[in-house]
């Protein structure tokens, strides 16, 4: 990829994903997240790789699974009510640990909607969307760049870890077009879901040290059983209490086991600041602006983007938050991630939302209103 | 039970949850027969199914098995095959699973035309949940749903994937297990996708309720029900109207999906972007 170029933010999702190894997409046409799935269809045939447009987004997610069996790296991309129509088989791809990406550009909520509008109302519906207890890694680009570099990251740690990966868009980053400098750190570098050992029978969900089971792809001479069903760890349904806890508490604790390397958080001046502003996605680029704004006048503000949204940055940001004047949480949705922010700070910090629906982004006056209105 | 059988189970999954009496053994016995005379090496078959009764067939196959969500086994299975199309993928359904909650995916696998054999086990009733009406239940039969009888039409599947465009579609039944084993490998054996409905019987679930009360008096009906192709042509529409025909019913040779978007990929990296 040449050094500058300008990108959209859905576009930078797919090229980062490509970077990544990315061979197999399978989708259906949803508004706001459309170009991804058009610019699968023009460059994985390019790389040998293979794009479907399926009958519905639950099928597109079916598909997904199916090709990451065989040990394919695959994504889709939706928005709103198709990834409330994918939720059942992404449960099936946390339970049966099949690596997957799915890219959800958020529009405003429930149904149908606001389709061509920005929203962050599916932060909670990321995570827990699906029924169940299961692992799941959700993460939150801001700009173009991030989200080249991000997907990517989401395509390595789904293959590394075997967890279901959601990017979070909202429709103002996907559809944005802006400069973006690559730089050293934003290469993609390839990491490759982990195989079985040469000389040792397969177990496909053995309870290893790293609680990552080895994963052999269908074809590959290891014939195996993949279910949605509770399963121990030779792949097949189980009843028994003593096995159902250990396996569910093994895939569940990846989560814990890794947490220091998924979870991403950005910080802009926070440790001097008096106010602490914590936003994700496009909002975060008007906080931004609202730090910058309000050094040149001469109040301390400084900012607290969580890239990783789940798992949730809770230490991250009850350490950033302790003894701020304010915590302000501005969200596109009536006060979602303000919840987890009042859970980690637990009273260390009054804590202020700032919650818009109207479709519209949260602008930079908003935010420096409520703070000017605080002091 | 012989070496060929044992060969393609996986013996210390058995003895499977079927009932007695259950039809599904029957046609787990005339796929893995099908299998052997196709001569494919195990490692390259996957075995993709769904939710229900004939979902728990993948669990006894000693293939690379797919056991997915209700509905879906056909949208797996699509992923399977088109990212690993070496493999022979072979789907395993039920009636609800296939033209109820996996109707959409049904249709749309027969216009795409990918090679895949579905295998769709009919016994005209949702068994594993107790015996509730499915889209090929009859009219005016009895089900834990339907407790004064059925109102619904029902779908023809043979038609229904004929008319959606599967190149191969074939009906057999759990009586005849030879002629079973004959249409799987012919299914296989054919470039596109192939839909083999077997009509099946459950006993337990919809036997009891309808006037069927023991797996024989299923298993015979099928005998008297059923008429072969070329003893139907000779029928009157009057003389098929409580019957259904078994044996290959449709076979079209048209271009395969994976074969064509390989194509595709090939003509795209030599620059050729179809518009001349």
């Amino acid at each position: 990829m040449a050094n500058a170029k300008l990108l959209q933010g859905n576009e930078a999702c797919v090229f980062g994903a490509l970077a990544a190894g990315v061979r197999f997409f399978a989708g259906y046409p949803i508004t706001p997240s459309t170009e991804i799935a058009n610019i699968f269809a023009r460059e994985l045939p390019k790389l040998g790789g293979k794009f479907m447009q399926m009958e519905d987004e639950i099928a597109s997610m079916g598909a997904v699974i199916g090709a990451s069996c065989t040990g394919v790296k695959a994504i889709t991309a939706t928005s709103g009510p198709g990834f409330s129509l994918k939720q059942e088989n992404i449960g099936f791809a946390a339970e049966a640990e099949i690596p997957c990406v799915i890219i959800d550009v958020m529009r405003y909520g429930p149904s149908t909607g606001l389709p061509t509008k920005s929203s962050q109302g599916d932060f909670m519906q990321a995570r827990w969307g699906t029924h169940g207890d299961h692992a799941i890694i959700v993460i939150a680009p801001y700009t173009a760049r991030e989200a080249y570099r991000e997907t990517g990251r989401a395509v390595n740690m789904s293959e590394r870890y075997r967890i279901p990966v959601i990017i979070l868009m909202d429709e103002i980053l996907g559809h944005l077009r802006e400069r973006v400098e690559f730089k050293e750190e934003d290469v993609v570098t390839v990491v490759d879901r982990k195989g079985p050992a040469p000389g040792v029978p397969y177990l496909p969900f053995e309870d290893t040290d790293d609680l990552i089971p080895p994963f052999a792809g269908f074809g590959d001479g290891y014939r195996y059983h993949i279910t949605g069903l509770i399963h121990d760890k030779t792949g097949f349904p189980t009843n028994d209490p003593e096995t159902i806890n250990q396996v569910m508490r093994r895939m569940n604790g990846k989560l814990d086991r890794y947490r220091d390397e998924i979870v991403k958080v950005k910080y802009v001046d926070v440790d001097d600041a008096d106010i602490l502003i914590i936003a994700f996605g496009s909002v975060a680029r008007a906080a931004e602006e609202v730090v910058r704004s309000m050094k040149k006048a001469g109040k301390r503000v400084g900012l607290l983007r969580p890239v990783t949204l789940w798992p949730f940055p809770d230490k991250e940001i009850r350490k950033a938050a302790s003894g701020k004047k304010a915590v302000i949480v501005p969200e596109m949705n009536l006060g979602q991630m303000v919840r987890e922010v009042e859970r980690a700070v637990a009273g260390e910090a009054p804590i202020y939302p700032l919650n818009k629906i109207d479709g519209e982004l949260i602008t930079p006056h908003e935010i420096s209103d409520l703070i000017k209105e605080i002091l | 039970m012989d070496a060929t059988h044992k060969k393609y189970l996986r013996m210390n999954k058995l003895p499977h949850i079927w009932c007695p009496g259950c039809g599904d053994g029957t046609i787990m016995g005339s796929f893995i027969r099908a299998i052997d005379r196709l001569g494919y090496d195990k490692d390259d078959v996957a075995a993709v199914s769904g939710i229900g009764c004939s979902g728990r067939i993948t669990g006894y196959l000693d293939f690379n098995t797919l056991h997915t969500t209700h509905g879906r086994a056909l949208a797996f299975a699509t992923g399977v095959k088109m990212a690993k199309p070496r493999l022979k993928v072979f789907v395993f359904m039920g009636d609800g699973d296939a033209t109820a909650i996996g109707g959409n995916h049904l249709i749309h696998s027969c216009r795409r035309n990918i090679d895949i054999t579905a295998i769709i086990f009919n016994n005209n009733i949702y068994g594993m949940t107790g015996g509730q009406y499915s889209p090929t239940t009859p009219r005016d039969k009895y089900a834990t749903t339907a407790p004064y009888g059925t109102t619904d039409p029902h779908f023809d599947i043979a038609k229904l994937c004929i008319g959606a465009g599967a190149s191969y579609v074939a009906r057999g039944t759990s009586y005849h297990a030879k002629m079973l084993t004959d249409l799987i490998v012919a299914g296989a054996e054919h470039k596109g996708f192939s839909v083999i409905e077997i009509i099946t019987h459950c006993p337990v679930n919809f036997g009891r309720r309808n006037e069927l009360e023991t797996p024989v008096d299923m298993l015979l009906w099928q005998k008297d029900h059923a008429v072969r192709m070329a003893k139907a042509e000779k029928m009157t529409a009057d003389e098929l109207a409580d019957r259904f025909i078994i044996g290959e019913l449709h076979k079209a040779d048209i271009p395969e999906y994976v074969e064509e978007y390989d194509r595709l990929i090939e003509r795209v990296q030599r620059g050729d972007t179809g518009r001349g």
